[in-house]
């Protein structure tokens, strides 16, 4: 398909306004000031663009939740804290096509009547903070930003507001208390930030590929948008394939391709003639898949069917030479790591995971092990904890040790060292936080 | 790329900080952007850990007196996020991806390269002061791994061989 998203990426001095204004850049913000911010709506509601941060909820439904009557202020969040493992398409947008993410946070902030608008990026991407300010302010001095946008008599403020490290922050109530200085703990749901979010006021909180898909919607239209991919799983998506493949990068496809085309046709296949063993179709916290459910099709409901999710579409492939029990103990390290410790589900639980898978990775595994992991993950799902963090490490885990059970039994019965008393740590990968740096 | 070593602001100057004209200009800049003054902290705490290298406890005082909290609340915030430094950082910083991608792709063979080459391991630094080794979860560049960021800049697709070229470069940069 022809590059949408990533149309800029190639093209020297892409970043620059000039550039973007010359390829019919803010075109669809200077239509949708002169459309009503229902108008709008109405139109991203008809392309069918589903969220691209990872739940794939409608964006259109998302901006009509905002209360109509409400005083104000409201607030529009750019969430750019890309940290899901196996994703890094947020920021490639970033890098080749700034202004395609401003002119998405403008038109959502018109959508939705927000005068103010922050950018929440990680904290590592210092790089990709200074393109945004330096975009921000580009855009500013030709008035496509600040006080009366091109004469429509709007006030639009777009500030970046950087994170400092925490992968929970881009969850979107965590990203909330965040931005407002304190620690980030998810909220309790509802009330939703569409009514109660950032200050205490209705918020909509979209992912940057989201609102990157916007500006194109509002220039060629929802119908244009919704004939690519297949019914309810409309539009380009962004896939980042990274792992045991000979082109790991950033490919837009429609949505609705197969992982084995991605894998296969774009990707070059896997690394060194080696065979696919496994995939996590959308980042780590999504159920893993085997290489028999590489015909799967790359869409919210086709992986909902198989029981994974499409995520953020970070698709990370493991071939036949990878050991499951070190894919599922580095797993449980990242969630031990980044559980927030609101909840004891999620905090406990996925501490004990990497406990025990440490104890099975050095050898000292015990017959129960594999059932205790899947009763802890049992304990973490599906509604137990504040937000999904407590999926986010249950779910892979369990679905790796369903779908790999063999794998954990012969590492239990090949171990011989007696039990240790006090457990080892993932020995390349440093102490845990308790275990003191 | 240019990547800046950390220069720590001297000891007396982290144990009493008073907040000189610029630095107040720049806080006064940051809290227009927000209805609250709470939502300045983290910004205002980039800003301290620019200019003095570190959250020193004198830091947490000055910045939690500056936007009205106590010095606990301030701690509370600095302590959940793992870029603040709350020790005096080595000039370059190693923060080595050790999630699943890298872990695939060659992030434990650099992990070992460095241990080598440096003596140190994950949470030390070198005699000199000149490198300190941290592992860190995902970087977000998976596609490019294995991955290290050195103070604020991404190094990526890296081999031993090109992380030597890199150290090599960096080291007795002022």
């Amino acid at each position: 398909m022809e590059a949408v998203l990533l149309r800029a990426r190639g093209v020297s001095g892409s970043r620059s306004l000039a550039t973007y204004l010359a390829a019919g850049g803010y075109e669809g913000w200077r239509k949708a000031l002169g459309m009503t911010p229902e108008a709008v709506i109405k139109e991203v509601l008809d392309s069918e663009l589903r969220g691209r941060g990872g739940a794939g909820f409608p964006t259109g439904r998302k901006w009509s939740f905002v209360p109509k009557d409400h005083p104000g202020p409201r607030y529009l969040v750019c969430n750019a804290d890309e940290s899901e493992p196996g994703t890094f398409k947020d920021r490639e947008i970033i890098e080749h096509d700034p202004h395609q993410v401003i002119e998405g946070v403008a038109i959502a902030s018109y959508a939705i009547k927000a005068k103010t608008a922050y950018i929440y990026i990680r904290g590592e991407f210092v790089r990709w903070t200074r393109i945004l300010e330096e975009a921000i302010a580009e855009a500013r001095a030709q008035g496509l930003v600040g006080r009366n946008v091109l004469g429509s008599g709007f006030d639009l403020d777009i500030w970046v507001h950087r994170g400092a490290g925490a992968y929970i922050c881009g969850e979107e109530t965590a990203l909330i208390e965040s931005l407002e200085g304190k620690r980030g703990f998810p909220r309790l749901k509802p009330p939703f930030p569409a009514v109660v979010g950032v200050f205490g006021k209705p918020t909509v909180v979209n992912n940057v590929e989201t609102l990157a898909c916007v500006p194109h919607i509002m220039t060629r239209g929802a119908a244009w948008f919704a004939s690519i991919g297949r019914p309810r799983n409309t539009g380009p998506k962004l896939f980042c394939v990274s792992g045991h493949v000979n082109r790991p990068g950033v490919y837009e496809l429609p949505l609705g391709v197969t992982f084995r085309e991605i894998i296969e046709e774009h990707c070059g296949g896997v690394r060194g003639g080696r065979k696919l063993k496994a995939f996590f179709p959308g980042g780590s916290s999504a159920p893993i898949l085997t290489a028999a459910e590489v015909d799967v099709k790359a869409d919210f409901d086709a992986c909902a069917e198989a029981k994974t999710m499409l995520g953020s579409g970070g698709v990370i492939v493991l071939d036949d030479s990878v050991d499951m029990v070190e894919v599922a103990r580095n797993v449980a390290h990242f969630y031990a790591h980044e559980s927030c410790g609101q909840c004891t589900p999620c905090r406990e639980g996925s501490d004990w995971c990497a406990d025990i898978l440490d104890r099975l990775g050095e050898g000292h595994g015990r017959a129960a092990d594999p059932d205790t992991l899947l009763r802890i993950c049992r304990f973490s799902s599906e509604g137990m904890t504040i937000c999904p963090l407590g999926d986010a490490y249950a779910l892979p885990i369990s679905s790796i040790v369903n779908k790999f059970k063999a794998e954990f039994e012969r590492r239990i019965e090949g171990g011989s060292a007696p039990p240790q008393k006090k457990l080892p740590v993932l020995p390349w990968a440093g102490p845990r936080p308790g275990f003191g740096i | 790329m240019s990547t800046r070593p950390i220069a720590v602001a001297p000891k007396e100057t982290t144990r009493d900080v008073k907040f000189d004209e610029s630095m107040e200009a720049r806080v006064a800049d940051v809290l227009g952007r927000y209805p609250t003054t709470r939502a300045a902290l983290l910004p205002v705490l980039w800003l301290c850990q620019e200019r003095y290298g570190w959250i020193s406890p004198g830091v947490i005082r000055a910045v939690a007196d500056r936007l009205g909290e106590s010095p606990a609340f301030v701690e509370g915030v600095v302590s959940f996020y793992t870029m603040y430094y709350t020790s005096p950082p080595a000039r370059y910083v190693l923060q080595v991806c050790t999630t699943l991608s890298c872990d695939l792709c060659g992030g434990r063979e650099l992990v070992e390269h460095l241990r080598g080459k440096l003596g140190i391991g994950f949470g030390e630094r070198t005699p000199d002061g000149e490198f300190q080794l941290v592992g860190v979860q995902c970087l977000g560049a998976c596609g490019n791994a294995p991955v290290i960021q050195i103070n604020d800049d991404y190094y990526e697709d890296l081999t031993p061989s090109k992380l030597d070229a890199v150290l090599e470069d960096l080291k007795g940069r002022r």
